[in-house]
């Protein structure tokens, strides 16, 4: 744990909706392996900050970026660095469940296929592996070929995430993937979060304190644009430095 | 407010009735008029006969229905795929501003009659096909002749008028697909074209199909501009640089001095212009189903 390698560095990253500045100097080490949990109120700038891992906020019209991202020692806002790759390599999951209006199936291997592969013995192959790997498998193997908009919602979250497992990414980012779904699919999603971790990374956008506890290894505390303060999880939640942390933390605001 | 709704309800049941009563009065008035002549006739012969000359008592009006059909089919060909990209580069890839301007532009085309596309395309488009298009396809063809007036000309100018319709309602259907769909393409690692090709032309195809049946009923029951253009001959067309005389043109051109049974003819005509409508309109919703079925 303690000389876990880093998978993204961040370094004075500054980020401007037109004249807005959404994200002030944010300093933070990603640690590969390990789940890390961004925490604090709404409108803080989680998702800006999550967005910017995967370059999503290229998306949107008037967004500057300044500072250093750097994935795997490379600057991912450098002008010749490859997004495709990058969000190949990145994947994500949003908060609303969004399968495509597509077969189960099709939906998973969208990604493989997309970066050609064709065969389909292999693709058949991705299924099952990512469908398992998510535990939803047994649940929707006799219906591979229905529509993936037909499953309950928390069906659906997983199977985002095993689409997204299908492109086999080191790092996977969460924007709030439970907060649509109830309390036994959140937990199954936990539970799969405690697995995922072995092979991948894992940054999760979470507003439910006792999930950042029970999963994260690292936390990062958001407050109006700043990280105030980001640590081991079992620190910030048994003793944090800054006072608003633990006003957060124990509901006092927020 | 309970008041006002009951009221603006039974406007509504009233506008249903009166539209709904219209149409089949309609129906029923071209089908009196027209059914008996296709009786007599005998509905074979007046259907797949090769010979329309009413002056001469032959009512064959397979070389109107070639006629319609090829035309129709020309516009298809040329407008559907310019419309849909239309739509594609309008909703996906111009910025706001720039895609503005280019939507009213093409949505100022549904505002010109259509006798001033047929005019347009007498003066331009009908001579320019006789000097400079002949000539090219003469190359290959050495015994190719053309008066210029042909189903070329009809498609090229039905799948200007077309055009509007399907923009319009494609770009609809496409700006309607959720951003998430976009989203979790991108995310994938997909880049922008594949996204468009592969998540939101799917996601948006029941609104561009749509788009291209009403579109196609447009082009088939557009009289003015094709009467203009198509060189109003009812025969069996060989090739694109044909003239052709068109349902809808016929019955526009010969109503006026129509005996009584021509007249009949005319309207039995209707009928059939009728009933391909009602046919293709049938087909477009079957596929339309079957291809959401799929999904
Ligand atoms: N597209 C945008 N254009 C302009 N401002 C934006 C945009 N997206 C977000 N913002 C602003 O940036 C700030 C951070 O938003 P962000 O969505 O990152 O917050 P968040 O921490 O994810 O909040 P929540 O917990 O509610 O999801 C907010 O003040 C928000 O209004
Ligand atoms: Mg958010």
């Amino acid at each position: 744990m303690e000389n876990a390698s880093t998978k993204f560095e961040i370094d004075k990253l500054n980020l401007f909706y037109g004249s807005f500045q959404a994200l002030i100097d944010i300093d933070m080490t990603i640690y590969t392996n390990k789940i890390t949990a961004l925490i604090g109120p709404s409108g803080c700038g989680k998702s800006t900050f999550i967005r910017t891992l995967n370059r999503m906020n290229d998306l949107i019209l008037g967004v500057k970026t300044t500072g250093l991202v750097k994935f795997d020692e490379m600057d991912i806002y450098a002008v010749d660095y490859d997004v495709i790759n990058l969000r190949k390599k990145v994947g994500m999951v949003f908060q609303k469940p969004n399968p495509f209006p597509k077969t189960i199936f099709e939906n998973i291997v969208y990604g493989p296929k997309v970066h050609g592969e064709k065969n389909r013995d292999k693709l058949q192959e991705i299924v099952e592996k990512t469908l398992k790997e998510v535990a939803l498998w047994e649940e929707v193997k006799d219906r591979l070929h229905k529509p993936a908009l037909g499953l309950s919602g928390g069906q659906q979250q997983r199977l985002c995430i095993a689409r997204c497992l299908a492109v086999e990414p080191e790092v996977i980012l969460m924007d709030e993937p439970t907060s649509a779904l109830d309390p036994v699919a959140t937990s199954k999603i936990e539970s799969l979060l405690e697995e995922l971790v072995e092979k991948y990374t894992i940054v999760i956008v979470t507003h439910n304190m006792q999930q950042a506890g029970r999963v994260s290894d690292y936390t990062s505390f958001f407050l109006s644009g700043k990280v105030l303060e980001t640590d081991k999880t079992e620190i910030i939640f048994s003793n944090p430095t800054n006072k608003k942390t633990e006003e957060y933390i124990t509901g006092r605001f927020g | 407010m309970k008041a006002y709704e009951k009221i603006v309800e039974k406007l509504i049941i009233v506008c249903a009735i009166i539209s709904t009563i219209s149409v089949v009065l309609i129906t029923v008035f071209i089908f009196r008029s027209g059914l008996p002549i296709l009786m007599n006739y005998g509905v074979i012969d007046f259907i797949f006969g090769t010979n329309w000359s009413p002056t001469n008592g032959n009512y064959g009006i397979l070389p109107l229905i070639a006629g319609t059909l090829s035309v129709t089919l020309g516009a298809l060909i040329i407008g559907v795929p310019m419309g849909i990209a239309s739509a594609i580069i309008l909703s996906e890839i111009l910025p706001g501003k720039v895609a503005r301007v280019f939507k009213s532009a093409i949505e100022l085309l549904a505002g010109i009659p259509s006798v001033v596309y047929g005019f347009f395309g007498l003066i331009v488009l009908v001579p320019a096909i006789r000097t400079f298009i002949l000539p090219i396809v003469q190359l290959v063809v050495p015994k190719a002749t053309t008066t210029g007036f042909s189903i070329f000309a009809g498609a090229i100018i039905l799948a200007i008028m077309i055009l509007p319709t399907i923009v319009s309602i494609s770009e609809n259907s496409i700006k309607a697909v959720p951003r998430e769909f976009r989203e979790a393409s991108l995310a994938l690692g997909a880049n922008k074209m594949e996204t468009i090709v592969r998540v939101i032309i799917p996601a948006a195809k029941s609104g561009i199909i749509a788009s291209i049946i009403l579109g196609m009923g447009r082009a088939i029951g557009e009289t003015m501009a094709v009467i203009l253009i198509t060189g109003n001959m009812p025969k069996i067309p060989g090739g694109p640089l044909d003239s052709v005389a068109t349902l809808t043109g016929t019955i526009a051109m010969e109503m006026g001095y129509a005996d009584a049974t021509h007249q009949q003819a005319l309207f039995a005509v209707g009928i059939i212009l009728f009933m391909i409508i009602m046919l293709l309109n049938a087909i477009a919703q079957i596929s339309a189903h079957g291809l959401r079925g799929n999904n």
